[in-house]
């Protein structure tokens, strides 16, 4: 094979690698829109709220410490030095449906038959809320998250292809971050076990029922408030799984909640509802941007196509297919 | 009654907010831009609090500056250029100085702050060519510019290979910003003249997904890496160099690529990278033994106070070092402890940091010493290298503080600001 068409394949993997990193924050997203009609845009500060409050679990760090050491003239910074990650994580879940509930009493409740446009604008504020919230929980430190997922280059896989390339070329095998290779396997297992849930159990019957139609759902005894905490519980899990992710990726940092806009362009292309969109319309879009990036950014003085030619796909696709590849068909009737 | 107390509370709160006002005009105003939110905040937030606890200090230890408090009122930016410049805007009246601290935002200033007479301090960043104090009168940016920093880059380069880079491929990572794009035309001219290629990769803000730049760096293969890169960027971009086994001591970043924030996520594989630098890491100092005792040991840290000794805490002290010594040098010249902002600009033309009075002010071997001149308010044009051990998690300086190509860099201030003067109709001075 030639080393062009193996760079090809590459770009290609990693693309798709990329992709299901967007998805796995798109998920959240759809989630919430299927179930409420509301496009949730604090999904990325939950994904980031997840991440902060993880590592603040594995190190011990005492949440508002710099508040009550401020108050009380404390010195009060860390409780233990460290928690396994299993703990860590379950109580990070706890703490992410106990958010949910939260916001339920608080917000949700509140705002039941208003406008999409005013719920839409409730998750701005909470966005921004629970991003002071974090910070005033956790602090602004870029922290290591460390759950034990290997990730750096495959090794296995550059020693698999370094053959494929015609002799004498000068090629040393093919690059994928095994986080990557990580992230895909978790990706599958969560969008099987949220299949699984939504057919085969009584509240998944449920789940289907409130997202098909809020109405006939009250009308056969579904309570829609529990529904929806479930729901965002189960998309704060979403939140936390995309949060280490990225997390073990870059650190935990305040940018992290930026990831939100990655998913926006994969949401248009997949469609709000649908889950195998937002699982498709990731891997189109990551493939899309990495291909513009390496094959096309050369020939713009700037380059960075990688950020903005997602929502140029996006855009492409609006036009054709306003509510995106496996989005239901808008019909309004008269 | 209800009324009777509002009316308390009001008077009340008019009184407080009146002595508040009276004493900050009383005292020396440097106002602090800073950006303790947002996605460059683990960045932002050490520097500012170097910044604060060298005032408290300079309060609590010596009664202010010369016998005047400092006041200090943050506006926070987001690093968001606008925001910079309404921030800029609203504490403009009687400030002695503003650290725009972001390259966007002192570009944005650069014309505002010299029509209102208001000196702006980019420390090692902003625009280079303000470097040339005879057209830029209200700007510095000692003790060193982007463009030194490219051409001492480079010269790093040059000592490893015997002074031969002809045939070597020098990539460039940067953030696609006002920021990033400083270096590309001094890393240009030096590649005229070494014979290097040069490949430029820009990252969009805020730099979380950089897989397709690694793709092509891995491809392309450059023998050396350079970095302008802010906050996120570094971080993904070290862990990202360490995954395709880029050989980290090939990696080398400008002195805002060079914290422990931007190392530490990358665990190991950040062992040898490198960065440009223009101060010291560590605590070893007179100036924080003077903090420990003035402020954290009387709880003022400001934060939590475990930023003390790191990278950005430590620049955040050497810059409001410089700012309070231009306050002083401007009280000796003018006579008076109550300079004004025309005043203040005039110590800081004559700042002369040298060997003993950094060792006086509790600075000794922190950062090299340089002198600001009608003509030269970039100063010394030094930074040294230094490498990140992972295994003790501490920065070591592995080089002595270099020159870059003053030839080159020179020449490109020169013509920098002189079509900057021709543009904004400014006659040069200083003759």
């Amino acid at each position: 094979m030639s080393v062009e068409l193996l760079n090809f394949i590459e770009t290609v993997l990693n693309g798709l690698m990329s992709g299901v990193m967007y998805s796995l924050v798109a998920l959240g997203f759809v989630l919430i829109f299927k179930a409420s009609g509301v496009f949730n845009f604090a999904q990325g500060v939950f994904a980031l709220f997840a991440a902060l409050t993880l590592v603040g679990y594995q190190t011990g760090q005492v949440p508002f410490a710099h508040l009550i050491n401020e108050l009380f003239g404390t010195n009060y910074h860390n409780w233990y030095a460290s928690m396994p990650n299993f703990f860590a994580i379950l109580l990070t879940m706890i703490t992410m449906i106990a958010l949910a509930w939260i916001i339920e009493r608080l917000v949700l409740k509140h705002l039941v038959n208003q406008d999409p446009i005013i719920l839409f604008m409730a998750t701005i504020g909470l966005a921004f809320a629970l991003e002071g919230v974090g910070d005033l929980m956790w602090g602004s430190d870029v922290k290591v998250l460390d759950v034990g997922i290997p990730s750096g280059g495959s090794i296995w896989l550059e020693e698999a292809t370094i053959g494929l390339a015609a002799e004498g070329s000068d090629y040393y095998g093919m690059y994928v971050d095994v986080l990557n290779i990580w992230a895909t396997v978790i990706a599958v297992i969560l969008v099987v076990s949220l299949a699984l849930f939504s057919q085969y159990t009584k509240t998944g019957r449920a789940l289907r029922a409130v997202a098909d139609d809020h109405q006939a759902a009250l009308s056969v005894g579904i309570s829609l408030r529990s529904i929806w905490i479930l729901v965002w519980a189960i998309s704060g899990f979403i939140a936390m799984v995309a949060g280490i992710m990225w997390g073990t990726e870059s650190g935990v940092q305040f940018s992290l909640s930026l990831i939100a806009l990655k998913a926006l362009p994969v949401l248009i292309l997949g469609g709000f509802t649908s889950i195998p969109g937002a699982i498709i319309g990731g891997l189109l879009i990551g493939v899309g941007e990495k291909l513009a990036e390496i094959y096309i950014g050369g020939y713009f003085e700037t380059g960075a196509l990688e950020n903005w030619f997602a929502y140029v796909m996006a855009l492409v696709f609006l036009l054709f297919r306003p509510q995106g590849l496996f989005g239901d068909k808008i019909i309004e009737r008269v | 009654m209800r009324i009777k107390q509002l009316l308390i509370g009001m008077t009340a709160s008019v009184i407080a907010v009146s002595s508040y006002v009276e004493m900050a005009i009383a005292d020396l105003k440097f106002p602090m831009l800073v950006y303790r939110t947002g996605a460059y905040a683990p960045n932002g937030i050490p520097n500012a609090d170097g910044f604060v606890d060298y005032y408290k200090m300079i309060n609590a230890r010596d009664g202010g500056i010369g016998g005047e408090k400092i006041f200090h009122p943050e506006c926070e930016t987001g690093y968001k250029t606008q925001v910079g410049v309404e921030c800029y805007e609203k504490n403009k009246k009687d400030a002695m100085v503003f650290q725009p601290m972001s390259t966007g935002i002192t570009y944005q200033l650069i014309p505002k702050a010299t029509a209102d007479g208001v000196t702006i301090y980019s420390t090692g960043y902003g625009r280079t060519s303000a470097a040339n104090g005879k057209v830029f009168k209200w700007v510095f940016n000692a003790p060193v510019t982007y463009w030194d920093g490219a051409s001492i880059a480079v010269r790093h380069i040059l000592k490893q290979n015997l002074g031969n880079i002809k045939s070597k491929k020098i990539a460039l990572v940067y953030h696609n910003s006002a920021y990033g794009k400083e270096p590309i035309r001094t890393l240009e001219t030096l590649a005229k003249k070494h014979g290097y290629k040069l490949m430029l990769l820009p990252v969009d803000h805020p730099g979380q997904e950089q897989k397709a730049t690694w793709l092509k760096i891995r491809k392309a293969r450059p023998d050396y890496v350079l970095m302008w890169g802010w906050g996120v960027m570094n971080q993904v971009a070290i862990k990202s160099a360490a995954s395709i086994k880029f050989p980290m001591e090939n990696f080398i970043g400008i002195w805002w690529s060079g914290s422990e924030n931007d190392v530490l996520p990358a665990g190991q594989g950040a062992h040898g990278y490198k960065s440009l630098t223009f101060n010291a890491p560590g605590t070893d100092y007179q100036v924080h033994k003077d903090i420990k005792k003035y402020v954290h040991d009387k709880g003022e840290a400001s934060g939590d106070g475990s930023h003390f000794g790191t990278v950005l805490y430590n620049r955040g002290l050497f810059q409001a070092m410089v700012q309070v010594e231009a306050a002083t040098v401007a009280q000796k010249i003018h006579g008076t402890s109550k300079i004004t902002p025309a005043m203040y600009r005039d110590g800081f033309e004559n700042v002369n940091l040298t060997a003993k009075r950094l060792e006086e002010l509790g600075f000794k071997d922190f950062a090299p010493p340089f002198q600001i001149s009608c003509e030269n308010h970039g100063g010394s044009g030094l930074a040294a290298v230094q490498q990140w051990d992972a295994k003790a998690k501490k920065w070591n300086m592995i080089t002595e503080y270099m020159y870059g190509d003053s030839d080159v860099v020179q020449k490109l201030i020169a013509e920098d600001s002189s079509k900057y003067a021709a543009e904004q109709k400014i006659a040069e001075r200083c003759n």
